[in-house]
């Protein structure tokens, strides 16, 4: 059973990884345009370059 | 933590403008930042051509869409006016309509909803880790191990309900200081109990510890939450929207030039110029122009009245024929249109009675389910005198009967059922507005704009000679006045061609003049005319010397008025119109719809003192209204609706807002709110035998952590199912 030494902390950061990416989407504002951002994939006016 | 969010739809529209102001007083940073709603936007393609458009646009900062929305936000060089982008908008061939910035930043970000999201976040992170390690205990962990899985757990529960509780935890301090008891506290008593006696078993190593149910609670509870949240935010935020496209601006003549301002710099004894078609931002008195008013929205009189110099004009009447110059005599929350404001509020207390089904069940349900477990308690400690076996037995009760599955039972319906209903066009803006709904018995219409587009109709044209509406045509041609038009509306469709007249001049407030031949032509009203009013509403015709001809008009019902009376009727609801308009325009009506029991000249206290009477005989009223005269009835009905096309004051008094020109809805939404209302209450049931089943077994102690997550977890996944099924 001491592999749950190891695997216990693995398992928790990689889900706190989880959890601080999704805080991190929340907070840029990434949930406010669900539909345009659905769209916006499919425009491309930003193919070949980056948008400045 | 939904009571302290909510903005409360205030009874007071100053109070929702002085933030507005505020943020007004805020933008005269060097940028503008304009607002557009774009109702007609769809697609990817639009998305890019407005904002190439927009971003080639020299002194345009930044510009982006959200579809979501269908509105445009753009930031932009101090002197780029909204009016300027809308035409560049509508030139790309979109519908664009500027959007008052202020009202919208007001609340545009939802703070709320996203402190919920995030705290529901750590909630469902930290009951997904700590329910793993429950398995493992469940499936025959044993000794050390099972008491590093139990501190581990802990280790992630503590803190992950130390933060995600903090709704629940304020609500129920809210509640417990005011010595009521709501359904948050025995869902705190719940949690802390569990957390409690689990760090107890913990450090005595013992078998049983409800980590997992405690955040499990948390988790479901603050979904629910968050349903309810996002719920009410979609509504207001499209109510919001109603609001901030009327943008609050007035022209002011100072020293002989005009100047736009904002309505809220205006100040008593202002000049103001309001130009034909304009609406009167502040009450005062006219010093200069002759025209016709529109008064509709405040009495409900579809006929429109002469102005004069010299008379008093109140705020929201809408100048007809003529350009007004009028000196203001009070000004923002002084004027008559938000006098009002305090009917309502007298009103509004009334209904604030109400008890939601949600709190009446916990009303029942918070004591029994405090006393079961002080019972259970109490027996098992004269039974074993073992404190921490009654407390484990205790903190089981709670746990089983914690109201997971009623905190999620309100909100799943209302959620589904307010999905529905905005998709047929309805917002509903109040939590409860779907429940008292439901318990309609008779319903109350205002005429003039609700029942009625508010835009008259010729209705004596096969009557005429038809030399004579060619005539009429002529000089009506040119005019924007409502009759006028509605004259020329009715010619054209019948292919009557304009006859040849000449000097065609308008006389604001009085007619149209002309000359056809060496005759005089007047259309107008029937004292300059030379005619004898009738009670009708009615334009009268003068050819030379010949007597008068009356052209008489109706107001055209709304699409699908009679459906929706019709379908009111065939419910067995009682309906009944109350207007200010004149008895026969309303008796016209009211036997075109097949409403057997009317009002007419009804006065704002009159109708107000109606719909109490009417409640005062049991009888639950939904009001359906648009001007300010209906505005305390509106407020002091059982629920209330407004059409989209209504004064801001009477869309803040009701409940619910009709977004499209149909009524038909009306009677759809009575239906699906009797049937949200019905699962709803068949949610409480089910919920109830679950813990019918489960609590015996708390009680005699045979509950294990196991059953306790089974029968939670079950539970308010059949009631949130059981809420989808809604049609």
């Amino acid at each position: 059973m001491n592999v749950l030494v190891y695997l216990i902390p693995i398992s928790l950061i990689l889900g706190g990884l989880g959890l601080a990416f999704f805080v991190y989407t929340v907070r840029s504002n990434q949930y406010d345009d669900p539909e345009g951002d659905a769209r916006r994939i499919l425009s491309d006016d930003w193919d070949d370059h980056p948008r400045p | 933590m939904t009571a302290t969010l909510r903005v409360p739809p205030s009874a007071c529209p100053a109070c929702a403008a002085a933030p507005a102001a505020e943020a007004l007083a805020a933008r005269a940073l060097p940028d503008a930042r304009i607002a557009l709603s774009l109702p007609t936007i769809h697609c990817a393609a639009c998305i890019s051509k407005i904002e190439n458009a927009l971003n080639a646009h020299p002194q345009v900062r930044s510009a982006r869409v959200n579809l979501t929305l269908r509105r445009a936000s753009i930031d932009a060089a101090p002197e780029v006016t909204a009016a300027e982008i809308c035409a560049l908008v509508e030139g790309l061939g979109y519908e664009a309509h500027e959007l008052d910035a202020g009202t919208l930043s007001a609340t545009a970000t939802d703070r709320a909803g996203r402190d919920l999201l995030m705290r529901l976040a750590v909630a469902g992170f930290a009951s997904m880790n700590v329910m793993l390690l429950s398995v493992s205990v469940w499936s025959g962990a044993e000794a050390a191990t099972r008491d590093l899985f139990h501190w581990i757990s802990a280790a992630i529960t503590l803190p992950a309900i130390a933060f995600s509780g903090v709704p629940f935890f304020r609500n129920a301090w809210a509640a417990l200081r005011q010595r009521r008891l709501n359904m948050d506290v025995p869902i705190v008593l719940a949690i802390a109990l569990a957390v409690v006696t689990s760090l107890w078993e913990t450090s005595l190593s013992g078998e049983h510890a409800y980590f997992d149910a405690a955040i499990a609670l948390t988790f479901f509870l603050l979904a629910g939450r968050y349903l309810d949240h996002r719920t009410r935010a979609i509504a207001r935020s499209a109510a919001e929207e109603l609001t901030a496209l009327e943008v609050p601006r007035a022209t002011r003549l100072r020293d002989g030039h005009e100047e736009v301002v904002g309505v809220a710099d205006l100040a008593v004894g202002d000049l103001i110029l309001v130009r034909p078609g304009g609406r009167m931002p502040v009450d005062g008195e006219i010093v200069e122009g002759t025209s016709e008013i529109d008064r509709s929205l405040l009495t409900g009189e579809t006929l429109p009245v002469f102005a004069g110099a010299g008379q008093a004009v109140s705020a929201g009447e809408v100048n007809l024929t003529g350009p007004l110059t009028i000196r203001a005599t009070a000004v923002g929350a002084e004027t008559s249109l938000h006098r009002m404001a305090d009917l309502v509020a007298i009103a509004e207390s009334g209904r604030s009675r109400y008890t939601s089904l949600a709190d009446s069940a916990a009303r029942l349900y918070a004591p029994g389910v405090h006393i079961l477990s002080g019972l259970s308690f109490l027996g098992w400690y004269l039974y074993t005198w073992d404190v921490r076996t009654a407390l484990n037995i205790a903190a089981a009760v709670l746990i089983i009967t914690c109201p997971c599955a009623l905190g999620l039972a309100v909100p799943a319906v209302t959620t589904a059922a307010s999905g529905r209903l905005f998709r047929r066009g309805m917002l509903i803006k109040h939590e409860t507005a779907l429940e008292r709904l439901a318990q309609v018995d008779t319903v109350v219409f205002d005429k003039t704009g609700t029942l009625t587009t508010g835009a008259p109709r010729l209705t004596n044209l096969d009557a005429l000679p038809r030399a004579a509406v060619a005539v009429a045509l002529a000089l009506s041609e040119g005019s924007s006045h409502p009759l006028a038009q509605a004259i020329t509306r009715a010619a054209r469709e019948r292919g009557i061609a304009a006859a040849e007249v000449a000097d065609v001049t308008e006389v604001p407030g009085y007619g149209i003049r002309g000359r056809l031949g060496g005759e005089e032509l007047r259309l107008g009203r029937a004292s300059w005319v030379g005619a004898e009013a009738g009670p009708e509403t009615a334009t009268w015709l003068r050819i030379g010397a010949a007597a008068p001809l009356a052209f008489t008009f109706a107001d055209a019902p709304r699409p699908g008025a009679e459906d929706a009376v019709a379908g009111l009727l065939a419910r067995g609801r009682r309906v009944i119109l109350m207007s200010g308009d004149t008895a026969p325009a309303v008796a016209a009506l009211a036997e075109r719809l097949g409403i057997a029991e009317w009002l007419a000249e009804a006065l704002p206290a009159d109708k107000a003192a109606r719909v109490a009477a009417l409640t005062g005989d049991g009888a639950r009223v939904l009001m359906v209204g648009d001007g300010l005269n209906d505005t305390a009835a509106l407020a002091a009905a059982h629920v209330s609706i407004s059409p989209a096309s209504a004064l801001d004051a009477a869309r803040v008094a009701s409940d619910i807002v009709l977004l499209g020109n149909d009524l038909a809805p009306i009677a759809a939404a009575c239906e699906t709110a009797q049937s949200a209302t019905r699962r709803i209450r068949e949610n409480f049931r089910i919920a109830t035998v679950y813990n019918i089943v489960a609590v015996p077994l708390a009680v005699a102690g045979l509950c294990s952590p196991l059953i306790a997550a089974l029968a939670m977890s079950a539970s308010s996944i059949t009631v949130s199912l059981n809420a989808l099924r809604l049609r």
